[in-house]
């Protein structure tokens, strides 16, 4: 595949996830934080994400499972996954996690889980997709194109 | 008689003891009076105090309630319509479902029922509503729950409804308590009524206590009055009696003297007449006196032949049957008798009886009897007298031959007998004489009895018609020991009503009722006061609770709108960061410039609502007042500049340099004013001086022109309306500041100007339209300088400009309370410490002004007026070394005109070439100020020798930069970047703490921040930030995130600051030297992370000794303003 159509195919990529509402404009901050001192820097915090994100779903689901459920501790989770999804711009994972602070309290506590779940891992998959769509670029000697 | 003088003795002391008493019972009256009143008054007083207090302890529950909850029952009622019109059918099934009890449920309904049908508030229905509230609340809440499980009603209801519930119990109390309160005064009227009603009934008694005694005062005056009357009179009857008595006694000695104890007698009849005649004076009350002979059996007919009559007996026993034509001659001759008493002489008025037989007589008999036994004058009862048949008695004495012993015996008595001598008393003409001798014989009735006979007394004198009133008897003595007689008196009339004491006692009557219902009315009038204050404080609670409904929707709607329009701003920051072309770039700006606008807006409607609710409240923290004016006139910096508007300030030395006070707020007001003239103004300038009000007191017409040459209008005038002024009432450390801003705009029109604080309300409709504004910031501004306990006034004339002034009252801050933020520290003023600078300027306001921001660098200033001076002085410092050395030369564009400070260094050097010698080196810098500058200008003043220009409004900030570059003190300056100061200039080399829990948070503040060339640290929890953040340190700032698990941001910032007040503390003591901490005084700035940005949260932050706040993710501009406070001056400090 030539760098052309990679890039093209990289700007299409991240502008649908801009449409899509997966990613907001803080992610563009991110993106213009990163510089010659900084190279990995998106990719370094989308990582600390994933693991961080994956550890709090984890313990969310623990603690979701358990008999008596501590609403504090599940609150305190949700807000952790917020804070760090509007950080990253994960814009759907952030609002999955506010309809879930909201509501959790009442039923289907295993449904909303799931949700922030299905979103999150949907986040992650994509935007691991961009990461390598960036490295074949990087790969291919092609610059990254800046969209904004 | 003297017994009686003494009761009567008695009487008068009794007269003045009543007196006394009288005006005991005055006093008393008075006493009950007053007692009744204070009662009175008492009980409504403490009612009215037990109320206020009720009320006190009711009103902060009531606060808080509304503080903390915000809501009222018409929210609660409102909640429930607006829930039952959505979910009627839900709220039925939920009822039947979760309440059990069927009488409960049916309860429910009807509450629901009334409640919809507009339940109107009067008493009897006040618990009702509170219970139906109470119920419905709970209800509410079961609706809520189901409805927020079938995710059917709103999301925030259910969370409402959450919190009505938590609340419904107080509403509950606080109903209970007001019914409680209501019931607890109606008992206090009644109580105070009852007791009116006894006070009556009491004044009533006395009233007729009054009567009652008064009435017994008076007859008891009229009995002693009849009683002393008929003493009197019984007294002088008895008197002359005696008198009489004694005279008959004298004349039977005469008798005895000269009849029998002479041979032959020298008394025959025509004696005894004439001599009786002749003394009957002496014997007021006697009819007549005669003498009988003591005559035996034996010697009657030798007495017969030696008179030469026979004794005749009286013709009856009983003498009633004497009749007018009495003749003795008829009389039959007396029969044979032991003795006889033939009477021998009389009296011309009694002579009729000469010759009678006196012992035929059976009272005549009886009488000589006891007479002759006893030896003194007797009586006999009262008979029907011969002849004159006048009732009257018979007094007798007996006639001694011989003079007898006084101890004689009555035998001895009888037979010494030899006559007797009798008198006659007419009673009832005796008594009439007698009567009307004394005075008032009209008004009283006299009757004298003869009480010999007990059960049958008889009756000598008076009518016999009984008269009115009661009677008096009084003892009359004739001196016969056998014979008893009385006095009865009575008053002929029926005693008067007493009228001085019926018209005291209804007047007192009349008194007590007038007083009676004077309170009745007053009660009356108390209730119906209480009454309407019931009314009123339930209107207060209903005004009050719509207020907070009003300024809670108010604050809510600008919220709500607020965080949207957030987000519509960031997002066209973010579009104008984009690559745009011109036009794009133009509606972009635009867009934003409306949404900040916007945004403002809602700010000072916030603020209005705030006021209004009266929740706003000033801080009182140390701030610099100069560094404020510095701030709000850069703000306004580009649009003066852009207007090409003159713009200064000028702030007196008198003002000190610290103050206690709310800068935001004063910031806020100038902001305004400023933000009003920059608006309304083309040309010319704005002003804003800052005087101390003493200064102003003193202030004599300023001889400066003013700044841009334009009229302006006399500022006096406002002055002059200023009550503080004019009393120069000051505390102890208390500063009065006036601020006035000047400008030449367009001015307010006249009709106007009456309004201008009003909200929302501008000069005229057109106004807006020509200026846009809401003209709230006015009023904003009035409220918030009646809050600074100042006054604002101004003065325009339309065409000449506006002058606004007011003054606020700030607090001398003491020397230690440091901690204020300054874009400049001492470090820098003292590396311009001893400068000299000479300020050329034509106009000595503007040269003024710029000494003022060079003095406040500790700069020396020199001003020139003149052109001629200024080339003077810059040619003697020049020339002469050493002496009066000139830093810097700083003159005004339009010095002395137009443009004429550009072409001054022409001047200068035109005047040098006249053969003075230059050091070079010693030639001060030359500046230039101006408004504003076009390109071929600025080219024109670096040939014409300028260093630098300065651009209006000066600023110190700006004023240090310009210097420090011109002075060669900033080297290290950012060479590439044209702005002095952005985020990157600020941050570059910093040390930063970043403590965030959230490592992808953390890992995002870290990149932004060492993007900006800040060196980052991380921390990941509040305890390590504090063990970081432990001095000595270096960080130059800490951002924290506010909520963290363990400890959260707040708490980790208020053991920061405990550390370094314990170290500054350590310090200042001298206990340990400032060496080892490297810095005198330690206060890191923190500024709180936090994706909550909302006004209450950034107070918040700086009541929990945070500096200020930055949002969550950072927003470049915010975190700029927010970062630029803290490193500004550092930055140039450390350049330096």
């Amino acid at each position: 595949m030539d760098l052309g159509n990679l890039q093209r195919g990289y700007i299409d990529y991240i502008s649908a996830l801009f449409h899509e509402g997966f990613l907001d404009s803080q992610f563009t901050q991110l993106q213009q934080l990163q510089d010659e001192s900084n190279p990995e820097f998106v990719l370094e915090v989308a990582t600390l994400f994933f693991e961080d994100s994956e550890k709090l779903l984890n313990e969310l689901s623990r603690t979701l499972d358990q008999q008596a459920v501590d609403f504090k501790k599940v609150d305190a989770h949700v807000h952790q996954l917020k804070g760090s999804s509007s950080s990253i711009g994960a814009q759907r994972v952030k609002n999955v996690c506010i309809a879930f602070r909201d509501i959790c309290e009442e039923t289907n506590k295993e449904g909303c889980l799931q949700q922030v779940k299905q979103e999150f891992y949907l986040v992650k998959s994509k935007l691991e997709t961009l990461f390598r769509l960036e490295r074949q670029i990087l790969a291919a000697g092609g610059s990254i194109p800046i969209m904004w | 008689m003297a017994k009686r003088w003494v009761s009567f003795a008695d009487d008068k002391q009794c007269m003045g003891r009543r007196r006394s008493r009288n005006v005991l019972l005055v006093l008393t009256l008075l006493c009950c009076v007053s007692c009744s009143m204070w009662l009175f008054w008492g009980s409504g007083s403490w009612g009215i105090l037990e109320k206020l207090g009720g009320r006190d302890l009711r009103y902060p529950r009531k606060q808080i309630l509304f503080d903390r909850f915000n809501i009222s029952k018409y929210h609660l009622r409102s909640l429930a319509l607006l829930i039952s019109s959505l979910e009627q059918e839900r709220f039925f099934k939920c009822m039947n479902k979760s309440i059990d009890d069927v009488k409960l449920s049916s309860s429910l309904l009807h509450t629901l029922a009334e409640i919809n049908a507009e339940v109107d508030h009067n008493q009897g229905q006040e618990n009702l509503i509170g219970s139906d509230i109470f119920f419905e609340g709970r209800c509410l809440m079961q609706i809520g729950c189901d409805g927020a499980a079938k995710s059917s009603l709103p999301d925030n209801i259910p969370e409402k409804i959450m919190r009505s519930s938590a609340n419904m119990d107080a509403i509950f109390l606080k109903f209970r308590q007001q019914q409680h309160y209501r019931q607890h005064s109606k008992g206090s009227g009644k109580w105070s009524k009852k007791l009116l009603f006894l006070g009556i009934i009491f004044g009533l008694s006395v009233a007729l206590w009054i009567f009652v005694s008064m009435n017994a005062t008076i007859t008891e005056r009229r009995k002693e009055t009849l009683v002393n009357m008929c003493d009197e009179r019984a007294r002088m009857l008895q008197d002359q009696f005696n008198v009489s008595m004694n005279h008959v006694h004298a004349l039977a000695i005469l008798v005895s003297t000269f009849h029998h104890g002479k041979q032959p007698s020298t008394i025959d009849q025509q004696i005894f007449a004439e001599y009786t005649a002749r003394t009957a004076f002496e014997r007021p009350l006697m009819s007549g006196v005669a003498y009988a002979l003591r005559v035996l059996h034996e010697e009657r007919e030798q007495f017969e032949k030696k008179y030469g009559w026979k004794i005749k007996k009286m013709e009856t026993e009983d003498q009633s049957l004497v009749k007018d034509d009495f003749n003795p001659e008829k009389l039959d001759p007396s029969p044979v008798q032991d003795e006889y008493a033939p009477v021998i002489f009389s009296q011309e008025t009694v002579s009729h009886i000469v010759s009678i037989d006196m012992m035929s007589g059976k009272q005549d008999r009886e009488n000589i009897l006891r007479a002759r036994a006893n030896g003194k004058g007797v009586l006999t009862s009262p008979f029907n007298l011969l002849k004159s048949n006048h009732l009257g008695v018979v007094l007798t004495f007996a006639v001694y031959n011989t003079s007898l012993p006084p101890n004689a015996t009555p035998e001895e008595r009888i037979r010494a007998t030899v006559g007797y001598l009798g008198a006659s008393f007419d009673v009832p003409s005796l008594v009439d004489k007698l009567l009307h001798q004394l005075a008032s014989k009209q008004t009283i009735v006299v009757n004298l009895y003869d009480t010999t006979n007990v059960s049958a007394p008889i009756r000598m004198y008076g009518p016999d018609a009984a008269g009115a009133g009661e009677m008096y008897i009084s003892g009359v003595d004739f001196g016969d020991p056998i014979r008893k007689h009385e006095m009865h008196c009575r008053f002929k009339h029926k005693p008067q009503l007493p009228w001085s004491a019926i018209t005291m006692s209804v007047g007192v009557a009349v008194i007590v009722l007038l007083v009676g219902h004077i309170f009745h009315a007053a009660l009356n009038r108390i209730e119906e006061v209480e009454d309407d204050y019931r009314i009123m404080s339930e209107l207060k609670v209903q005004a009050e609770a719509a207020d907070v409904a009003k300024s809670q929707f108010l604050a809510t709607v600008s919220h709500e709108i607020r965080t949207p329009m957030n987000g519509v701003l960031g997002m066209l920051q973010m579009l104008m960061d984009t690559e745009l072309d011109e036009t794009q770039q133009d509606f972009a700006k635009t867009a934003q410039l409306s949404g900040k606008a916007l945004i403002a807006l809602i700010n000072e409607v916030l603020d209005l609502a705030k006021i209004e609710s009266g929740r706003l409240e000033l801080e009182a923290v140390p701030f610099d007042p100069r560094d404020i004016l510095d701030n709000v006139l850069s703000l306004f910096s580009d649009q003066s500049q852009a207007k090409g508007i003159e713009m200064a300030v000028y702030v007196s030395e008198q003002v000190p340099e610290i103050l206690i006070g709310d800068p935001g707020r004063f910031r806020q007001i100038i902001t305004n004013l400023v933000g009003n003239s920059v608006k309304f103004t083309e040309k010319g300038h704005i002003f804003v001086s800052v005087y101390h009000i003493e200064e102003v007191r003193n202030m004599e017409d300023d001889q400066c022109e003013t700044l841009s040459g334009c009229q302006v209008v006399d500022k006096q005038k406002i002055w002059d309306n200023f009550t503080l002024l004019k009393s120069s009432t000051e505390g102890d450390n208390a500063i009065n500041l006036i601020v006035t801003v000047e400008d030449t705009g367009v001015g307010i029109p006249q009709d106007a100007q009456s309004r201008i604080f009003t909200p929302f309300m501008q000069a005229d409709s057109s106004t807006s339209r020509t200026y846009g504004g809401t003209g709230i910031g006015l009023s904003i501004s009035k409220c918030l300088v009646d809050l600074m306990e100042g006054e604002i006034g101004f003065v325009s004339q339309s065409g000449i400009g506006s002058t606004f002034s007011f003054t606020a009252v700030f607090k001398e801050a003491s020397k230690s309370s440091g901690d204020i933020k300054r874009h400049y520290t001492d470090s820098i003023l003292s590396s311009f410490q001893g400068l000299r600078a000479l300020v050329a300027d034509g106009r000595c306001i503007r040269a003024r002004i710029i000494k003022y921001h060079l003095q406040r660098l500790g700069i020396l200033v020199d001003v020139v007026t003149k052109q001629q001076n200024a080339v003077q002085t810059i040619v003697d410092c020049c020339s002469t070394s050493g002496r009066s050395h000139i830093d810097m030369f700083l003159v005004d564009k339009d010095a002395w005109g137009e443009r004429s400070g550009i072409s001054f260094p022409r001047f200068l050097s035109e005047s040098l070439r006249n053969g003075v010698v230059m050091h070079k080196e010693l030639q001060p810098k030359m500046f230039l100020i101006a408004t504003s500058l076009n390109p071929t200008e600025v080219y024109d003043l670096k040939l014409a020798g300028y260093v630098d220009s300065m651009l209006k409004p000066l600023r110190l900030s700006m004023i240090v930069a310009c210097l420090q570059k011109a002075l060669g003190m900033s080297q290290k300056r950012q060479p590439t970047k044209a702005k002095p100061m952005t985020l990157q200039s600020i941050l570059r080399g910093k040390n930063i703490l970043v403590v965030d829990d959230n490592l992808v948070n953390q890992k995002v503040a870290a990149g932004t921040l060492k993007k900006f060339g800040a060196i980052v640290t991380c921390a990941d929890s509040g305890k390590e930030a504090i063990r970081r953040l432990q001095p000595p340190h270096n960080f130059d700032a800490c951002f924290m995130d506010v909520q963290m698990p363990e400890m959260d941001g707040f708490e980790a910032t208020q053991k920061v600051r405990e550390m370094e007040n314990t170290v500054n503390k350590l310090i200042e003591s001298g206990d340990v030297s400032p060496e080892i901490y490297g810095n005198s005084r330690w206060h890191v700035p923190i500024l709180a992370m936090t994706a909550d940005v909302i006004q209450a949260t950034h107070e918040h932050c700086l009541s929990k000794g945070m500096d200020d706040y930055v949002s969550k993710p950072f927003e470049e501009q915010q975190l700029y303003s927010a970062v630029a406070h803290f490193f500004e001056s550092d930055t140039i400090d450390r350049i330096s």
